[in-house]
């Protein structure tokens, strides 16, 4: 195979992916009415692999990640798509088709697909210690995920391994700390620790450094770089942060309105962006070279109202290459356009949406 | 276009010199007080009219107990806020009574980091812009009403908001409306503390881009706290980092950014994800974690994270020094060293 672009090796990946999303959808019946929060997405995740989705909010990011998790809760449903899970080397489930609170979703949650939230303080319970709550959670799945029923004495031994891997000194005294005694960068390291405790394979990452200093962030994130290697885990990484998206990830969603707008390849989506709103968004940013007090380029208008979605291409409103006949009357297919590439928008595809 | 720094011969609008704010820390039943918590120590700084500096750092570096000391929000422990009045007559704010700061109140004002909770959300955009009109005299309705229309297209938002309340409105809307609030009384400092951290990205770029316009139109001076070193480049003429209550380096921003003069600086400057994936910062990681205000280290308080450690700095404190003209760091090494910006590795 000819070298093309990569950021890393994991993009060269050409085994079957670990995660399939195909047409996903999920919608929310309001009193207002059906909100669309996730609209059509489709991606893959191989082995190994960093996937990032970016997007603002509203875009449905998170949304995607509960549906994936089965976390989606009334009025909330997910009314179409695929999540193929791949258990096996010929053994794919259909997430989206699994009871959420039946068994095989239970043993899949929290074990084979692992979450990292956002705001590690309401993720731990503060009346039990940290280290209490990894020891259930490896007790819990350890026969499924260690092969062997793990006791208590071991599970306590794992978890303290897992503190030095996640870079918490004196591992021995913090696993018996209360999460709200732990600063928010060890908080954030002990949840790591939590996410990684059942050794999954899929690891879902919602904005994991979004409440934390940019230095704290730096470490957190060589902190999950380096795990990454070394367990070879998948990782679904969700933020709006394009800095870093740029940093951690091999390959790119962007979504907007509950759309996926473009995606690709980590290199190309930075630096040949297809998607009038992917160039716009980069456009956007201060940046550490260029010019400033100057104004920024903008993406013109404000993000619709979830009831009041736009017709046609959701972005078209605020589109700077909008074309009046075409993008207000129909809404563009995520098309292919090159190896693991693809792009929705009518100036790269003439397909539609069936109406 | 920046200058860089010729010596403006004017009084500064704002001159912060040596600022404390010690908390006490209160133990057992008596609440006997057993230390403070040094969250504020020995800062000064000056504030051109017309400028805006930029006042960095990670939280628990004190900058926003800094900024609400200027706005008098709490009261300074010592130190003096040297603020310019309209009649160009020197007044220190620090150690006013409240009915003494009541007219100066609207001249400076502030616009929150949070667009949700900075508004009352059972007033409508009239009541909640037109409050600080009230309070300040505006006593017809007419003429609050006049005056809200004209802030709310001054922000960018139609009139006919005005009696709409503020669920109705994105984070980008509310942030804009909270502009308009602060700057109601026409005030001449304005201090904006994160005011765009918890906004999307392109609502950001549409917030610091109205900041800008109103800065030249209105002649505005600000105060930005915030950060995101990127946003602080952005907007900002000169630049004020802390670190543990202290200031650590202060200079023009185009200076900062091309040769800082402090670890801690440059660290924090590595610290930015850079958005492309063929700059790598995988090397970049500052290590240890921002010690407590309350038990400092010896020395610089910046040594046990320091790269460039020397046995003086574990001893030694160091002082803000003015290096070459406009340009201040807290270091021993200030002279030797050679800090790059974004780019710098090893």
């Amino acid at each position: 195979m000819p070298p093309i672009h990569t950021a890393t090796s994991a993009d060269s990946n050409t085994g079957e992916p670990l995660l399939r999303v195909r047409d996903l959808r999920v919608s929310f019946k309001l009193d207002e009415g059906m909100v669309r929060a996730v609209d059509g997405v489709s991606f893959d995740v191989f082995p190994g692999q960093v996937v990032g989705i970016v997007g603002e909010s509203g875009c449905g990011k998170s949304v995607t990640m509960k549906a994936i998790l089965q976390l989606i809760e009334p009025p909330g449903r997910i009314t179409s798509g695929e999540i193929l899970y791949r258990q096996g080397p010929d053994e794919a489930i259909d997430l989206s088709r699994l009871p959420p609170r039946g068994q095989t979703m239970r043993a899949l949650r929290g074990a084979d697909i692992a979450l990292i939230p956002q705001e590690p303080m309401a993720a731990f319970s503060p009346v039990h210690t940290v280290g209490e709550q990894i020891v259930e959670a490896i007790m819990l799945h350890g026969r499924q995920r260690y092969g062997r029923s793990i006791n208590r004495h071991d599970a306590r031994a794992i978890t303290v391994d897992l503190f030095r891997d996640v870079g918490i000194s004196i591992p021995e005294q913090r696993i018996d700390a209360y999460s709200w005694q732990l600063s928010g960068g060890l908080r954030q390291r002990a949840m790591i620790a939590m996410a990684l405790s059942c050794k999954p394979r899929l690891l879902i990452a919602d904005e994991p450094t979004t409440a934390i200093d940019v230095t704290t962030q730096a470490q957190i994130l060589a902190l999950l770089r380096e795990l990454q290697r070394k367990y070879d885990t998948a990782i679904i990484f969700i933020t709006h942060d394009l800095g870093v998206i740029a940093q951690m990830a091999n390959y790119v969603v962007v979504m907007y309105l509950g759309r996926v707008m473009e995606e690709g390849p980590v290199d190309e989506i930075f630096h040949t962006p297809r998607h009038p709103y992917t160039r716009a968004l980069l456009r956007s940013i201060p940046s550490m070279q260029g010019e400033t007090r100057t104004a920024l380029p903008i993406i013109k208008g404000t993000l619709p109202h979830p009831f009041n979605r736009p017709s046609g291409c959701p972005f078209h409103p605020r589109c700077d290459d909008v074309m009046p006949e075409r993008c207000t009357k129909a809404v563009p297919v995520l098309h292919s356009v090159g190896q693991r590439r693809a792009v929705s928008c009518f100036l790269h595809s003439e397909l539609a949406e069936p109406a | 276009m920046t200058s860089v720094s010729v010596v403006d011969s004017a009084a500064p609008l704002l001159d912060v010199r040596g600022l404390r704010k010690f908390f006490p820390i209160a133990k057992g039943v008596f609440r006997r007080i057993v230390g403070h918590v040094r969250a504020v120590d020995d800062v000064s700084f000056t504030v051109r009219e017309g400028e805006t500096l930029g006042l960095v750092g990670e939280s628990g570096c004190g900058k926003t107990t800094a900024s609400r000391c200027i706005l008098r929000a709490i009261d300074p422990t010592s130190g003096q806020v040297l603020y310019r009045t309209r009649g160009n007559e020197v007044v220190d704010l620090a150690p006013m009574s409240r009915a003494q700061l009541a007219p100066l109140r609207r001249d400076i004002q502030m616009i929150f980091q949070d667009p949700f909770g900075s508004l009352n959300p059972r007033m409508t955009l009239f009541d909640n812009v037109g409050e600080p009109l009230l309070v300040n005299g505006v006593r017809r309705r007419r003429e609050r009403m006049d005056r809200v229309a004209e802030l709310l297209r001054l922000v960018g938002l139609r009139p006919e908001f005005m009696h709409r309340f503020p669920h109705a409105f994105s984070g980008g809307q509310r942030q804009r409306i909270g502009i308009a609030r602060a700057l109601a009384t026409n005030p001449r400092l304005v201090v904006a503390d994160e005011p765009v951290s918890a906004l999307d990205v392109s609502v950001q770029a549409q917030v610091l881009n109205l900041l800008l316009e109103l800065q030249s139109s209105l002649r505005l001076t600000f105060v930005f706290v915030a950060h995101d070193l990127s946003v602080v480049r952005h907007i900002s003429d000169r630049v004020a980092v802390m670190y543990v209550g202290q200031l650590v380096e202060l200079a023009p921003t185009a200076a900062v950014f091309a040769r800082p003069r402090h670890p801690y600086t440059a660290a924090l400057m590595r610290a930015v994800p850079v958005p492309d994936p063929r700059v790598s910062g995988a090397d970049a990681v500052l290590i240890g974690e921002v010690p407590s205000p309350a038990s400092p280290p010896s020395g610089c308080y910046f040594h046990p994270r320091c790269r460039f450690v020397e046995e003086r700095c574990r001893r030694e404190a160091p002082v803000l020094r003015e290096l070459i003209p406009g340009h201040f760091a807290r270091c021993h090494l200030a002279e030797q060293l050679t800090l790059g910006g974004g780019g710098e590795t090893g």
